[in-house]
Order: structure tokens, then sequence, then C-alpha cells
């Protein structure tokens, strides 16, 4: 491969506290080797492979800690071709795919599998996540160490939540000897059954059973507390509730060391957007008032929640086209996660530093990868954005097999002009 | 039946009655000033008129129900439509067909109207999406149950001559009741001040928020109430700890003559149905035929569907 000089660009790196116009070289071997405004024109030779991007944003690839692939299992769903399209097309180089498939990524053999595939059919990077427990029944724990040993930088049961005290009290002692990384979706089992919507006005006036906050908030007040007497890296995959966030902000304040994330479709929609039963704002966690919005984007602003999440989860329409109790549960969202994040950003919610390191060095730092920065000698991952440019949702254009996007027609700005993958062209937009 | 007069004839824009929350206070007025018209007619000995002839009417149930189904059925007869009514029990639906295929299948057969009632709140809503015909909502979920909310105001205005100013209150279990959620929404847009009365487990979040006051006693919930409207009791609502008994919520949350001392004198009682006797209303309070109306909800809600399947009926 040939070394790469992007110039004339606005650098934007949280980790390094860079943004700044200058360029970026990419070195023969797909990895960064300079970065920053001490890369200019003039120092370049001339025999270069030069790109100029006339002082467009150029970030690190986003790393997006919650994605659904449909392999194995789910294949009409997404694929690791359709997903790695739709990621790249949105910036995103590099997910942590959820183990929820069929069969579920409780073990050795599953993983290779995923790996080869993800090498095979897709561009960008796959980190699989492997269950917490052997098919995610909440029961028996999964071989942490030597799935780690296989490549496994995380573990989670996806979309359950592991409810048995004892057995995870135990998947938190034992994983802190192998610094497993334990990812929680947090809700009470018990307390969400037949939930369907936030529990509130508008599950009232719907008629639909409401989740209530303490499903969440019991689950992260319980683990917390076990974070105390088994400490391991401990990371909440998404919170939903201002409740769930003075619990975060209490523990952090005790001193306590674990990590957040946060859906963008709970930082970007309420309750009120699932007007008249629209199937496709079923999602879990469930949307909340306005007020746990607020709250929510409050706390990436200061910090206290680390890590956005596109919570990508495909659904064919056919299991969306059914009543509200019955449709399946999530969105896609890995395209639109960097455009409507700017939303935020664009709004003056969320200062644009802090919005790109919760999708780049945030989750890069909880996963202990070598990306979702500049440092020199990362892969060179890396997205060249508009952040200005306005268009508008239309899901048929979207890359996704699956066509259940929250945020149909929704007008927005920020568009994503080129990723790069270790070096490497791997989008462009035409 | 101030209300109803000083109106005109108004014109029904929509072709569905998904819930009292979609429609107008002028379409309310239309669907009460007909069915009063409706009410001689059903005492007549000749009861069939033409005015739905050749219309095909397909009664789509997916939950048990006897008087709510027989009343759509008669209803549509009465007004000399074709009526057929779907035994889901043995159908596609059960066999894992879904509920928007059924409506295709259903569609291709071209009728008129179609009542639905689903376990699922929303169902009519989704229906109405994909047929041509008039989707009327005979119960959905926990959401709405239009036509019994009309004909609880039908029985009302008959009774007591009108519903504004009056103080209704609704007593029992409103958290899984469409039947409270219609009435809180009708009631409000004809001018009357809506109590709700349950025990804490069995009321809705922020139901305050529709535009009640919300008791947990029923004697200060019944204080000076021109209506009582008992809600009927599941049986399964004792298993999921919503409640300790039926004896503890009859001593608390039963009508007896002794809580309806505290309503007006002339107070009436009114129950949807089915009622669980001595559960949630004293068995004499039921049949007291100079408080209760319960029968006469019943009668009047023969003519309050028929209003509302000859307005909602898609003319073409």
């Amino acid at each position: 491969m040939k070394e790469k000089y992007l110039t004339n660009a606005r650098i934007i790196d949280p980790k390094n506290d860079l943004d700044e116009i200058g360029g970026l070289i990419i070195d023969s071997k797909g990895s960064i080797k300079a970065a920053g405004k001490k890369v200019a024109n003039g120092n370049l030779p001339s025999s270069a492979d030069k790109i100029d991007l006339n002082k467009q944003v150029l970030m690190p690839g986003i790393v997006d800690m919650r994605v659904f692939v449909g392999e194995p299992g789910y294949e009409y769903k997404e694929n690791f071709r359709t997903l790695s399209n739709a990621a790249l097309s949105g910036g995103v180089t590099s997910v942590v795919s959820m183990p929820n498939t069929s069969p579920t990524i409780d073990n050795v053999s599953m993983v290779d599998f995923l790996k080869r595939r993800g090498r095979d059919k897709s561009k960008i990077n796959i980190f699989p996540a492997a269950t917490l427990t052997k098919n995610a029944e909440g029961k028996q724990m999964t071989e942490f160490g030597l799935l780690k040993r296989k490549g496994i930088i995380a573990f989670t049961d996806g979309v359950k939540t592991v409810q048995d005290p004892q057995v995870m009290a135990r998947i938190m002692n034992f994983a802190s000897q192998s610094g497993s990384l334990i990812m929680q979706h947090a809700e009470d089992n018990i307390l969400s059954k037949d939930g369907l919507i936030n529990e509130g006005e508008i599950s009232t006036r719907l008629g639909l059973k409401g989740i209530p906050f303490l499903a969440e908030k019991i689950i992260v007040e319980r683990d917390l507390s076990f974070l105390e007497e088994y400490f391991c890296k401990y990371h909440i995959s998404q919170i939903s509730s201002k409740k769930t966030v003075s619990v975060i902000k209490k523990a952090k304040k005790e001193g306590k060391i674990f990590t957040t994330g946060v859906s963008i479709n709970n930082l970007s929609l309420n309750e009120n957007d699932i007007g008249d039963f629209k199937t496709f704002l079923k999602l879990s966690p469930p949307l909340r008032t306005e007020d746990d919005r607020l709250a929510l984007v409050e706390s990436v602003n200061d910090g206290t929640i680390d890590v956005i999440v596109s919570d990508h989860k495909p659904q064919d329409e056919e299991s969306k086209r059914l009543t509200f109790a019955q449709a399946a549960t999530g969105a896609t969202g890995v395209e639109t996660l960097l455009p409507l994040a700017l939303e935020l950003y664009h709004n003056k919610s969320i200062k644009l530093k802090q919005l790109i390191a919760s999708i780049t060095s945030n989750p890069a730092k909880i996963l202990g990868i070598n990306k979702g920065s500049f440092d020199k000698g990362n892969d060179a991952d890396l997205c060249v954005v508009d952040i200005n440019k306005p268009w508008v949702v239309d899901k048929d254009k979207l890359k996704s097999k699956s066509k259940n996007t929250p945020i149909e027609n929704r007008k927005l700005q920020g568009q994503i002009l080129k990723t790069f993958v270790k070096g490497e062209l791997a989008f462009e937009r035409v | 039946m101030a209300i109803i007069k000083k109106l005109k004839a108004v014109k029904i824009k929509q072709n569905h009655l998904l819930g009292i929350q979609d429609i107008s206070f002028s379409e309310v007025s239309e669907i009460l000033k007909q069915a009063k018209t409706f009410i001689t007619l059903n005492k007549s000995s000749s009861k069939k008129l033409d005015i739905l002839r050749g219309k095909t009417q397909i009664n789509l149930f997916f939950e048990p129900s006897t008087r709510t189904q027989s009343s759509f059925e008669l209803a549509g007869k009465r007004l000399g439509a074709d009526v057929m009514s779907m035994n889901i029990v043995n159908s596609a639906i059960k066999k894992g067909e879904t509920l928007i295929d059924t409506a295709m299948t259903l569609n291709a057969m071209h009728p008129d109207i179609i009542v639905i009632r689903h376990q699922d709140s929303g169902a009519p809503n989704l229906l109405s999406q994909k047929v041509n015909c008039s989707v009327i909502n005979a119960g959905d979920g926990r959401r709405e149950h239009p036509t019994q909310a009309l004909l609880d105001a039908l029985t009302i205005i008959n009774r007591k001559d009108k519903v504004e100013g009056l103080k209704i209150a609704i007593c029992g279990d409103i958290l899984h009741s469409r039947v409270a959620r219609s009435n809180i929404y009708l009631m409000n847009m004809l001018g009357a001040e809506v109590n709700i009365v349950a025990p804490k487990t069995l009321l809705p979040h922020s139901i305050e928020r529709l535009g009640v006051k919300a008791f947990t006693d029923m004697k200060k919930g019944l204080d000076n109430c021109d209506i009582v409207m008992m809600l009927r009791l599941q049986n399964e609502r004792m298993h999921g700890s919503f409640l300790p008994s039926a004896r503890e919520y009859y001593e608390f949350f039963g009508l007896t003559p002794d809580k309806l001392k505290l309503a007006k004198k002339n107070a009436l009682i009114m129950h949807p149905g089915p009622m669980n006797r001595g559960v949630e209303i004293d068995t004499n309070l039921a049949d007291d035929i100079n408080r209760s109306v319960i029968r006469e909800q019943v009668e009047l809600g023969v003519a309050v569907r028929m209003a509302c399947l000859k307005i909602f009926c898609k003319k073409n």
C-alpha cells in the first residue's frame, strides 16, 4: 500500500485534544503516522498520494458498541455484507456485534465461524461479543477465559439481563480474574413483563402496558452493589431514565469505576414520537419522557455517560407490521448514528468534542482496541464528514437490509463523505 | 337534550370509529342524535330498515364477547346490512396468520364495514390503515371501547337530559379498562366532571393527565355524584397481586347501599357488564329498578351501534 496524505482537513481527535486545520499521514501498513497542523501541504513529498479534504472534518472512524447482525440465523434481517455497507456509509468502522443470534454466540467454535464470516464478508472491524451465560439463559456462565483467548473482548447477554443475583455476582467475581469486560442490559424482567413502552401518560392513553423506570434502575443499583465487592470491568449497555442517571452520578462520586452507554434513540427521541402506535419506535430500553431525554443529553455532555451507541437492530418489515404488542423490538441506526448525534451538536446540546469522543475514543478505550483516535500507530480507521450538509432520511436509500429506521423523513444536518478502514478508502459518497 | 338539539346536521368526514379520542364533539352529538331516533324504532314491532341494504358488515372478534357482538349483529341487521360474524377461534389467525393478512383477505371480499374487537391496543388503527372499508372499534386492549362510552352517554342523557355539569364517578379496575378510558374522554368532552375511584394498584400512571380526579377512598370519590359507573373486576387480577382478595376489594371498593348514600339521592348506577355480583356491586343494587340502568344500557347499545354503523359506513 502506498502512503496516503490527507491534507487541508479539520482534524478532530478528542483523545489528543485536536481540533485544527491540518493533515494526516497513513503509512504503508495502513496505520496512522502523524496527524494535526504539523502535517501541512508544504512539508510533504511531492510524489505522495495526496487527498485534499477542503477543510471538511476528519475524525477517527466510529466505534459502535452495540450492533445486531443477523448472522447466524437471521440473515434475512442483516448479514455481514449489508451491515458493513450500512456501517461504512455512516462512518462506522468498528462494531461490537451482539451475541443474540441463532445459535447464540456462547462457545469457542461459534467465535471462529463469526470471525471468518466477518473477515470475508465485511470491510469493517467486527468484534463479536459472547454471552455472559450459556444460551443467554442467565444460568450458567460461559467460558470467559477461553473465549477471551479466542479474541472475545466483551461479554453480554445482549437483549437479556442476568436476572439471578447469585449468578450475576459470580459472573462479576469470576470475570474479574481474566479482566473480561462485562456489559449489562439493565432490565428487571419481572417488572418489565409484557411491558411495551415507557410507563406514564402515553402508556395510559395508548392502553399499552408500561415498562417502569424502576426495571432499569433496580438492576443498575444491584450490579453497582456487586461491583463494590467484586471489582471487574463493568459497563452498563444503555440507560434510559433520569433516575438511573442519578444512581450513576452518585456511584461515580463514591469512586466506583464503571462505564455507561446510551442509545442515540434515547437521546434524540421521546415517548411522544410513538404517536399512533408506530411500531418502529418500539425499542428496548423504551423511549421515555422528554425530561429523561434531557437528563441523558446532559449526562453525555458532562461525561457521566461515556458512550453513545446506535443499538442497531434490524427487523424485517413483516415483524413490524403487527399490532404494537406483537411487533418486534428495535430499530436500525448504524448509518444514522453520527448524523443524528450531530443534531445534538447543531442544537447546542452537546459539545462537538464530547460528542465525537463518545462514539470514538471512549468506546475504544473501554474495549481496549487501538482505534478511536489518531494516536501514532493506530489503525487508520477514519471518516470524512461534512458536518453541515443537510439531508432527509429516506429508508429506501439506507443500506441496511432492514428498513426499520425510527427517523424516517427526519431532516438531519451532517453527512459522511468518505470512510477509510486500515488506510484503505472503503466508502465514498457520490 | 340541550347539547343535541342545538346542532344541525353534521358532516362526518372520517370513515372509521377508532376511539373517542379521534372524533369531535359535533360528531359525537350527531351519533347521539341519530341513536335517539333508533330507540323508538327498536321498541316498535317492525324493526327493520333498509339504510344499509346491500352493505356487508363483518364482525371480527378476536376476544370472546356476548353482548357487544350480538349488539353489533342486531344493529347491522336492523339497518338491512348483510352481517357476518367471524369465529376467530377456528380461523386462520389461530394458525399464525397476522392481522394484516386477515385484513387483506377480508378486504378482497369487499366488505363495507368491519367491526373489530382485539386484545391488543391499537389493532383497529392498524386494520384501518390496510383496508378500504370502514372500521369500527368494538374494544381494543386497554385502550378504547367507543361505542360503550357512547351508549353510556345516551343512557345518561335519556335519564338526566344532559351530561354537561354532571358529576360522574368511574369505579374499579381503571388500569385494565378500555371502557373507563373511552368514558373519561367522552364525559369530559360532554362537559361532565369525572372522578376515578380505584385501589392504587389499579390506577393507571398519570391518570390525572386525562382530566380526572383520582380517589382511592370510595366515600370521597362518590361524594355528590350523579352517576356511579362500576367496572368489572376480572378474577385474574387477584393473581398478579393487584389485590389481596375479592373480600377485601368488595369491602373497600364494592358498591353497597352504604357507600351509595354518599352520592346524590337520585344517582344512577351503571355497569358495562358482565357483572360480578358481590365483588364490585351489591346484587340488590344491581337489580334496583329505581337506581340501576344496567339493562337500559344494553338496550340503548343497539341504538347507538345502529347510529355508528349508519354514520361511519363508507359512502360511495
